[in-house]
């Protein structure tokens, strides 16, 4: 029997807060690589982005990361790193991508190139392949002048592969054949799509609160109650992080 | 408007609830801001009332396993509970009965209400509610001021209102003893959709200052059928709906493709009567 390649699916964004939205993308990414026959999904890794990326309404890192680590208390096999949040600055997507993927080969157990004596008749499939997993409107921004480098974009496709969940409003399939670079690599490109419709935004959920409006059922409960105990997303707080991207046309 | 002079409201929602979901949760949040919100309102309770096996909806389990959901979904809520009176009645209940039942209920165990937080703080509080309430009337000796009691509101989607179009699905008497005794509150994406409806109604029409619309903002799309198309097809259904009745779901092996055909070729209860008269 072809075994299949391990996959560990990375989620990079701000998760401001993080969404039950945040949390599906995992959930129907892992069964669409699954029902492929091809892969086997063996972790899934959540990684707020820095506060050096000075997106308008950021709060704190530590809390984003906290949030993440109270919404995925009950999952068994997606987890928070706090690695890229805890950088001097701002760093790129496939700086991060390189960092995981390094550490991933670090924790592997040492049979490639020791000499025991004895001869591995384990499958050659071993290594782990890092993807990188996003919804579409992601994808939509490679497209955004100067926010990516075209250099980082290939590497992304070719050297790691991205996992692209549908999203309400957003032809993925056009993105693709729009762009050279993602037009030789869509065979790394998988495109899953998420049956139940849900247009559920980070967004949505920091207006509610702001209004004083409900947000449960939304998002864990967990982190309702985080955001309640430390008076994050309030009508006051909104002005925190200052209120032009300067770093988003900058890819050093 | 002070406190006491908003008309206190509890929410009913009837339904198969085949299973209960994140969105059938979010409909109580939504209708309970906006009614808060309106200022003439203040929302109390929130009531999920199952409906029993004999409708006979197609892929409709038991109604043991779908109350056991609901509760296990309401557990972390402090408002919200489940009804088993529908779900327990032989035969099948139709929703302006339900309605009636839990307004007769309200007004029997109510009086001059002068107690401060209804809204319990502890989720266990919230059973006792109704037994506290009639143990103070029996000691206060005052005539309920009709006033006073809490009403009772349909809260539903915007497909349960248009099926009111569906022939012979609602008797037209009952759909003008819901707006006109109790009231709907009906969460919709479609607005204009839902008052071009109600437009359309003369019933609705003349009573439309009891049919509350709150907007939905933003899709969200998990309906049970989609639950159980995924659960039949292996896949996760996680923060579709609360953990433990994910769980409990997987516990159980609920749906399958054999639970999806109960029902199947069986007439659906309120086109049953109908069927009986001819």
């Amino acid at each position: 029997m072809k075994s299949r390649i391990p996959v560990v699916l990375l989620a990079c964004g701000s998760f401001n807060p993080i969404t039950n939205m945040h949390l599906r993308l995992f959930e129907v990414a892992r069964d669409h690589l699954h029902q492929t026959g091809m892969y086997q999904v063996i972790g899934g890794i959540i990684s707020p982005v820095n506060d050096g990326y000075r997106k308008q309404d950021l709060v704190a890192a530590h809390h984003r990361v906290a949030m993440a680590r109270l919404a995925l208390q009950t999952s068994d096999w997606v987890q928070v790193d706090p690695w890229e949040s805890e950088q001097v600055q701002w760093m790129e997507t496939v700086k991060v991508l390189r960092h995981h993927h390094s550490e991933l080969l670090r924790s592997l157990p040492q049979t490639e190139g020791q000499d025991h004596g004895r001869a591995r008749s384990v499958a050659p499939t071993a290594v782990p392949e890092l993807k990188l997993l996003c919804g579409a409107d992601v994808l939509k921004t490679f497209q955004t002048p100067n926010l990516w480098k075209d250099a980082h974009i290939q590497e992304i496709v070719e050297k790691f592969g991205v996992v692209c969940v549908s999203r309400t409003g957003h032809n993925p399939k056009e993105y693709i054949s729009g762009s050279p670079i993602l037009r030789r690599y869509q065979h790394n490109i998988h495109l899953v799509r998420e049956p139940v419709q849900n247009e559920l935004s980070s967004t949505y959920i920091r207006r509610a609160l702001s209004q004083g409006h409900s947000v449960k059922y939304l998002l864990p409960d967990a982190v309702i109650s985080y955001i309640k105990d430390h008076n994050l997303y309030t009508r006051d707080s909104s002005w925190k992080g200052s209120s032009t991207q300067r770093n988003e046309g900058k890819t050093d | 408007m002070e406190n006491s002079e908003k008309t206190e409201v509890v929410l009913l929602a009837c339904g198969s609830f085949n299973p209960i979901t994140n969105m059938h949760l979010r409909l109580f949040e939504l209708a309970k801001d906006y009614m808060n919100e309106t200022g003439k309102y203040r929302v109390i309770k929130g009531i999920i009332s199952p409906v029993g096996d004999a409708y006979k909806k197609k892929g409709l389990i038991s109604a043991h396993h779908r109350v056991i959901m609901a509760e296990l979904a309401t557990k972390n809520s402090e408002w919200v509970e489940v009804d088993t009176w529908e779900s327990l009645q032989k035969e099948w209940v139709e929703t302006a009965k339900v309605l009636r039942h839990h307004q007769e209920k309200l007004e029997a165990g109510s009086c001059d209400h002068q107690q401060d937080s209804p809204m319990p703080g502890k989720p266990g509080q919230k059973r006792k509610w109704v037994e506290q309430r009639q143990d103070f009337s029996q000691k206060k000796l005052l005539e309920p001021k009709p006033k006073d009691v809490p009403k009772v509101k349909l809260l539903c989607g915007a497909d349960l209102l248009e099926s009111f179009a569906v022939p012979n699905l609602w008797k037209s008497e009952d759909i003008t003893q819901i707006v006109e005794d109790y009231g709907l509150i009906c969460i919709t994406r479609a607005g204009n959709d839902a008052q071009k409806f109600i437009y359309e109604s003369d019933a609705l029409w003349k009573h439309r200052n009891n049919i509350h619309l709150v907007n939905e903002w933003i899709t969200n799309d998990i309906s049970s059928t989609k639950i159980r198309r995924a659960l039949r097809r292996g896949q996760s259904i996680r923060y579709l709906v609360p953990d433990l009745v994910q769980e409990y779901i997987e516990k159980h092996d609920l749906y399958s493709c054999e639970s999806e055909e109960k029902n199947v070729g069986v007439i659906l209860a309120p086109l049953q009567s109908l069927i009986n008269q001819r």
